[in-house]
């Protein structure tokens, strides 16, 4: 604030404290009368008059200490201008405070996990316990509050990993993100309807759905040359690439013909947001253990 | 005492009011007109692009800012759930600001880039999808509304005249740039890109 502004607003504050202790000074000295009298200030409207007696001295006691409050806050707290008031307090020092406090208290515990390896903390209830409630503010958006997921947000808790379910993949999956990038119709843009539905009979046959074996063994060739560059000749996935196991059963865009159908037509890309900078290594720490503990459960 | 001569004497007396209740407008606001940190942008901080822009009038449509805040106040619980507190020079291109005053739902200051494309789509066409406690309420017109972009530019424009750096270029190619875009992807673009200015 510019000089000028912090002259402006001390003169509007201090002076609106000391005008209204004035107003009440004059007031009060030019009252007519000191005792409660029966008089009138004089007028009359319907029948209705009023008595005209002095202010009651509790009132002016409590508008006496209004403004001393006033003053001193004043110069406690930043409130004239540029002066910061003796207490120094600020809203962003208030914060500093609470973080330091926080750190101070907190600290030492995420230090403690932080040493303790992934799996034995996934084992440590009271840490489970910090990891639950990271997960329920950050994660189960996405993944849901049990970790179950959702239609196009894998499920935690059926040990079916996308990219890897060891300690260390799931804390760069934690850390960097995913991307997770489908391409419509695979590797053969160029896939007739035909070829599409064929391949669908050929995914469903893993799980026995399939009522066309034809179909399916169409589908079995077209997958070699449009699927199994990323998802594997035996369909089983290749975390590496992120590309999901196709045979047991488990859809992370939903199993029915017609999602499976959509899911070839189109193409997929999930997207896992990174979390290094929202939670920093730390609390990722915590929630790896919690992710695999989930599966393991 | 001569209050007589206020009471009785209305063009006296509501000028007078005027005075007095001014005050806490001269001080607490006024100066903050010529307030460095509130007419300053913060570093990086660009204009919302056309789609951004339409999405934000969606947002505004929808009555987003009724449950939602755009504020993260200076408390560490809020900074640990939400990120960094928000700052004036964040918010110097809102016109208006869409700070909100009242949480149903969370804050959606720094809600930019914390979730997937994908899962925005699905929560806005109907929350429950993916947050089976929600009771926010389902958006599924958005899917199929087109966005009006014949008007972008004129948005721009009344925004310009209050200070929005956009320039010539960005006007002109305002139209195209929206042209035959549904209104949940400029929802979505909105939503990714709040808060992402400040770390």
């Amino acid at each position: 604030m510019t000089s000028f502004w912090s002259f402006w607003t001390s003169i509007i504050i201090l002076g609106s404290i000391f005008g209204c202790l004035w107003l009440l000074y004059i007031v009060r000295k030019s009252e007519p009368h000191k005792e409660e009298t029966d008089q009138t200030v004089g007028h009359e409207f319907d029948g209705i008059e009023e008595l005209d007696n002095p202010m009651p001295s509790w009132w002016i006691i409590m508008f006496v200490a209004s403004a001393i409050w006033g003053l001193a806050y004043a110069l406690a707290y930043p409130t004239l201008g540029n002066y910061q008031g003796f207490l120094g307090w600020s809203s962003t020092g208030q914060w500093e405070d609470e973080v330091a406090q926080a750190e101070e208290r907190y600290g030492p515990i995420f230090d403690q996990y932080a040493a303790t390896p992934v799996t034995e903390l996934a084992q440590d209830a009271e840490a489970m316990k910090v990891g639950q409630r990271l997960f329920a503010n950050n994660c189960a958006v996405c993944h849901g509050s049990a970790g179950r997921g959702a239609l196009g947000f894998p499920n935690l808790t059926d040990d079916d990993w996308l990219y890897g379910g060891d300690p260390e993949t799931i804390r760069t999956t934690l850390l960097q993100g995913r991307n997770g990038n489908m391409p419509a119709k695979g590797l053969k843009p160029d896939m007739s309807n035909d070829d599409v539905n064929d391949l669908t009979h050929y995914l469903l046959s893993f799980s026995g759905r399939t009522d066309d074996q034809e179909a399916a063994k169409r589908g079995a060739e077209m997958y070699q040359t449009a699927c199994a560059a990323c998802h594997g000749a035996d369909a089983k996935g290749m975390q590496a690439a992120g590309a999901p196991n196709l045979t047991d059963n488990i859809w992370l865009y939903g199993g029915s013909p017609a999602k499976i159908k959509q899911t070839l037509l189109y193409g997929r890309a999930g997207h896992m947001p990174a979390q290094e900078q929202a939670l920093g290594e730390q609390k990722v720490h915590i929630l790896t253990a919690y992710v695999l503990s989930l599966s393991q459960q | 005492m001569n209050h007589e001569i206020i009471e009785k004497n209305l063009g006296l007396m509501i000028p007078l009011i005027i005075v007095a209740i001014s005050f806490g407008f001269l001080v607490e606001v006024v100066p903050l007109f010529f307030h460095k940190d509130m007419q300053e942008p913060i570093e990086g901080l660009k204009p919302h692009t056309a789609l951004e822009l339409e999405g934000r009038d969606i947002y505004i449509r929808e009555g987003c800012n009724t449950c939602h805040t755009q504020m993260i106040r200076p408390f560490r619980a809020e900074t640990e759930r939400y990120g960094h507190y928000t700052v004036a020079g964040e918010h110097v291109y809102e016109h208006p600001f869409l700070w909100g005053s009242k949480r149903t739902g969370p804050d959606l200051a720094r809600v930019g880039g914390r979730y997937s494309d994908d899962w925005h789509r699905a929560h806005l066409y109907n929350p429950r999808n993916v947050v089976p406690e929600s009771k926010m309420p389902s958006y599924p017109w958005l899917f199929t509304a087109k966005i009006d972009h014949k008007v972008t530019p004129e948005k721009m424009k009344a925004l310009r005249a209050v200070g929005v750096p956009y320039t010539d270029e960005d006007i002109a190619n305002a139209s195209a740039a929206v042209k035959g875009k549904r209104e949940i992807e400029a929802m979505v673009a909105y939503l990714q890109q709040l808060g992402t200015v400040l770390k």
